[in-house]
């Protein structure tokens, strides 16, 4: 006896279709618990049209020893993080990492290098940077000829 | 005391769990932390960056150290996330301490996001040097 079956593929075709579906919603918001970053410290950078604000969690790390340098579009950040071992202890757990650090980033626009902030506090070290004023977006006004 | 007296276990975040549900819609981190001991006392050096001293919360039960910091999100008013390698939330981790400790001597101290926690050994617990007398 011959079957159609014409309804169970197009079944499977939507089947297949829902699947591409998931995959494509799963890639759109990915985990966000699987951050990796490219360097330490790790950064988040915020941004709007006027500058743009550049985060990284440092405890720890004495303000002294942070070096920032800004050079048109481009921020490094460098520095040593120092924990002194003492003597005559015996360490059960150590999971806090030392040395020294280096980190160059790219910025999506030049910044003012003179007007550049950057403040420690509890660990967190945040960068602010605006915007080079010949990089600000330009409004461009539509005229009407008559 | 020898190399590898480990008197301290840590409990991972996931263990804590089983008490109940969190009541604070924020991640849950266990800070990375350092645990020496000398001859008398142990120390705890905990990594929680964005932990100022008053959201921070230590207590000892029994012989469980919990430590609790609440981070609140970090915002910049008109500005958006374009580029994120990291996440905040609040940290917590318990210390299981497994020698006596003279509670009322534990001291700590919060210095640029990182806590230091001094618990003094109770007298019992210290090391003693036993002369020997020539007989």
């Amino acid at each position: 006896m011959l079957y159609r079956r014409p309804s169970f593929s197009s079944m499977w075709n939507e089947m297949d279709r829902l699947q591409r579906e998931i995959n494509r919603l799963f890639d759109v918001f990915p985990s966000r618990r699987t951050l990796t970053p490219g360097g330490y410290p790790a950064m988040n950078i915020y941004s709007n049209t006027e500058g743009v604000v550049v985060t990284a969690e440092l405890p720890g790390v004495d303000i002294k020893d942070i070096e920032i340098q800004v050079v048109g579009d481009s921020l490094s950040v460098s520095g040593k993080r120092e924990i002194p071992t003492v003597e005559g202890a015996s360490y059960h757990r150590q999971e806090r990492l030392s040395g020294s650090f280096s980190r160059t980033i790219r910025l999506p626009f030049p910044v003012e290098t003179e007007q550049v902030d950057a403040t420690l506090q509890n660990g967190n070290l945040v960068i602010k940077l605006p915007r080079q004023a010949a990089s600000k977006p330009k409004k461009i006004s539509v005229r009407s000829v008559a | 005391m020898s190399e590898d007296t480990k008197t301290i276990q840590t409990q991972e975040k996931e263990e804590m769990q089983f008490n109940g549900e969190r009541t604070r819609d924020r991640l849950c981190f266990i800070p990375r932390t350092d645990i020496y001991e000398t001859d008398d006392a142990i120390y705890l050096v905990v990594d929680m960056p964005g932990v100022d001293e008053k959201s921070i919360d230590i207590t000892m039960e029994k012989n469980t150290l919990s430590v609790n910091g609440l981070v609140e999100a970090q915002s910049f008013e008109g500005y958006s996330e374009v580029y994120a390698e990291y996440e905040t939330g609040d940290y917590q981790r318990n210390f299981s301490i497994q020698i006596p400790v003279n509670r009322d001597g534990i001291e700590a101290t919060l210095k640029n996001g990182v806590l230091n926690i001094r618990l003094p050994k109770d007298e019992s617990a210290k090391t003693k040097r036993i002369e020997i007398r020539t007989g």
